[in-house]
């Protein structure tokens, strides 16, 4: 069966960011970036599948301008086999991405779409969710165990009081959680291989997706910082302080 | 405006997330006339928390749809079914908690009704105008949405929880067809007598510092129980195998705002901070004075925490 898994160019993890002077958005010139991290466990994941013979085929696509080409190439040399960029403008909101997702999903028709849960730029966490509500596919978000027998699926998700285990039949959508597995790193030769495998770049037009954004920003700030606070030198000091002036105790 | 809140519960109860989202409804009703808020209750032999539901102050009515296939708040069956209420009902705003349940069912409605959805909303500034955190908690955006119905899921710290003096009506309503897509197994729930981590006004928090899970529960336990104190940890400390994930807060994993957090033995990275800054008084104690978090705390204590703890431990019992 054939995996298809969408991936993300973010700043860093590292980065600390930063707004542009006039505070028109966030600055991303000459910093580094990366594949999202919840996507490089995507990839490791369909690799793995591969590796143990449920997978046949990996296939990882990107949405954005043309430093998605890097990380499309870092997937491959991870064990990926082959690549698809679409050709967009950066930033596009994650309905729209679902919707070019959808699309490229039609013509290649793998078996499971394996996502990131969440990119670590825009901190949405929609995108997985609308590509299978898109498609009419079942979901399998947040997850930190699956498990793929025949034609059913068997995913065990991170919910907010413990685990929750869900069956479902593909083809299907599951999103990543960290505890899913830990990803590799490329090797010198893998890094070499990859370079000779195919990238197919499609433009987003040709897709038929209306990329209109439906948000517009007013504002970006930085968060109110919190202050600085004091350095106690013994515990009895700090219930003093946590009585008398935080007054929490 | 009409505004559909979606209740989230677990065995038969309420999940006390969902009044902060009616708290959320109510400020954005506050920024039109004529509003009304529903709240929908789908799951399967669930009428208790429909008539808990009726309580809660600023509701209007509650919806309750009932089907086998609503157990486990499965996203497919309870999306389609919120697809049908708000195509009947013409709801102008849905709202969920930004809880697991939340964040896997809202997006999955909004590409049903082909609507851009406004996740973790965090202060909602006029009907359309919303502030959220991007960036790892690291910048600030107000943006406008425009969308015919407004899909918001909200930071339940962000959002004061409505009171329980109210008198909706229940209205039982048709469950929508079974989507028949997936399947709910099982929940594997974690144990505690402790307050609910989101929710606890007090939280003792600890990172890889504590060095064993043995470590972790006989320096932080004591502790927290004479706190009467949710227990948490940053990611290293879940990692490393200390403690299950749900006790994780930071970016992926909760977000809290208690009035005391205490870190013990954490450094402070960026997606611990993102979890943890917006509570009121933070208290750090760590060994390593260069360790970030102390920038961040309002006190803080350099030394060691194995002998820290117990002693704090120890002079709270006495006082």
């Amino acid at each position: 069966m054939k995996i298809l898994v969408p991936i993300k160019r973010v700043v860093d993890y590292n980065v600390k960011v930063r707004l542009k002077s006039d505070r028109s958005g966030v600055d991303l010139d000459n910093v580094k970036m990366s594949i999202n991290p919840f996507d490089e466990i995507a990839i490791e994941q369909a690799v793995r599948l591969k590796e143990a013979g449920v997978a046949s085929e990996v296939v990882v696509v990107s949405v954005g301008s043309q430093g998605c080409q890097d990380i499309i190439r870092t997937a491959l040399a991870v064990g990926a086999d082959r690549g698809i960029h679409v050709l967009a403008e950066d930033g596009i909101e994650p309905l729209s991405v679902a919707k070019t997702l959808k699309a490229v999903a039609e013509q290649e028709s793998p078996k499971l779409l394996l996502l990131g849960k969440q990119a670590i730029d825009d901190d949405s966490n929609q995108t997985g969710q609308m590509l299978a509500a898109l498609l009419h596919w079942p979901q399998g978000t947040f997850a930190s165990e699956m498990e793929i027998e025949g034609e059913e699926l068997t995913v065990t998700r991170e919910v907010d009081a413990g685990l929750e285990v869900l069956k479902m039949p593909l083809p299907a959508v599951v999103t990543c959680d960290l505890r899913l597995n830990e990803p590799r790193y490329a090797s010198l030769p893998n890094i070499m291989k990859a370079k000779r495998k195919p990238i197919d770049t499609l433009d987003i037009s040709s897709l038929g997706v209306d990329t209109t954004p439906r948000f517009t920003a007013v504002s970006y700030a930085m968060p109110e910082q919190r202050k600085g606070g004091v350095m106690v030198s013994s515990i009895d000091e700090l219930i003093e302080k946590l009585k008398s002036e935080a007054k929490v105790l | 405006m009409k505004i559909l809140v979606i209740a989230e519960h677990l065995n038969n109860q309420l999940i006390s997330a969902t009044l902060n989202a009616v708290g959320a409804a109510k400020t954005l009703a506050s920024y039109t006339s004529d509003s009304t808020i529903d709240v929908l209750v789908a799951g399967h032999q669930c009428s208790d928390v429909a008539q808990e539901c009726q309580r809660i102050s600023g509701v209007n009515n509650v919806l309750h749809a009932e089907a086998e296939y609503y157990a486990g708040g499965l996203a497919e069956n309870v999306a389609q079914l919120v697809l049908e209420v708000t195509e009947n009902e013409s709801y102008d705003a849905i709202i969920s908690a930004s809880t697991t349940f939340g964040k896997n069912v809202s997006p999955r409605i909004s590409a049903l009704l082909d609507v851009a959805q406004v996740s973790d909303v965090t202060s909602i500034e006029n009907v359309g105008i919303y502030q959220r955190y991007i960036y790892t908690s690291n910048i600030l955006l107000t943006l406008e949405s425009k969308e015919k119905v407004q899909i918001l899921t909200i930071r339940t710290t962000a959002f004061e929880k409505a009171g329980m003096e109210g008198q909706a009506e229940v209205k039982n309503i048709a469950a929508a067809a079974d989507v028949g897509l997936s399947q709910f197994v099982r929940t594997e729930l974690v144990e505690s007598d402790r307050p609910d981590l989101s929710t606890a006004s007090v939280v003792v928090s600890g990172g890889r510092g504590l060095g064993s899970d043995q470590n972790y529960r006989d320096i932080l336990e004591p502790l927290a129980d004479k706190l009467g104190a949710a227990l948490g940890a940053s990611r290293a400390a879940v990692d490393a195998g200390y403690v299950p994930n749900d006790y994780q807060v930071g970016q992926t994993g909760k977000i809290v705002a208690p009035e005391l957090y205490i870190a013990v033995g954490i450094s402070g990275a960026i997606q611990h901070l993102a979890g943890m800054s917006d509570s009121k008084v933070i208290v750090a104690i760590n060994k390593d004075p260069d360790a970030p978090i102390f920038q961040y705390a309002d006190y803080g204590l350099e030394g060691d925490l194995f002998t820290l703890v117990p002693e704090l431990t120890e002079c709270l019992a006495q006082s």
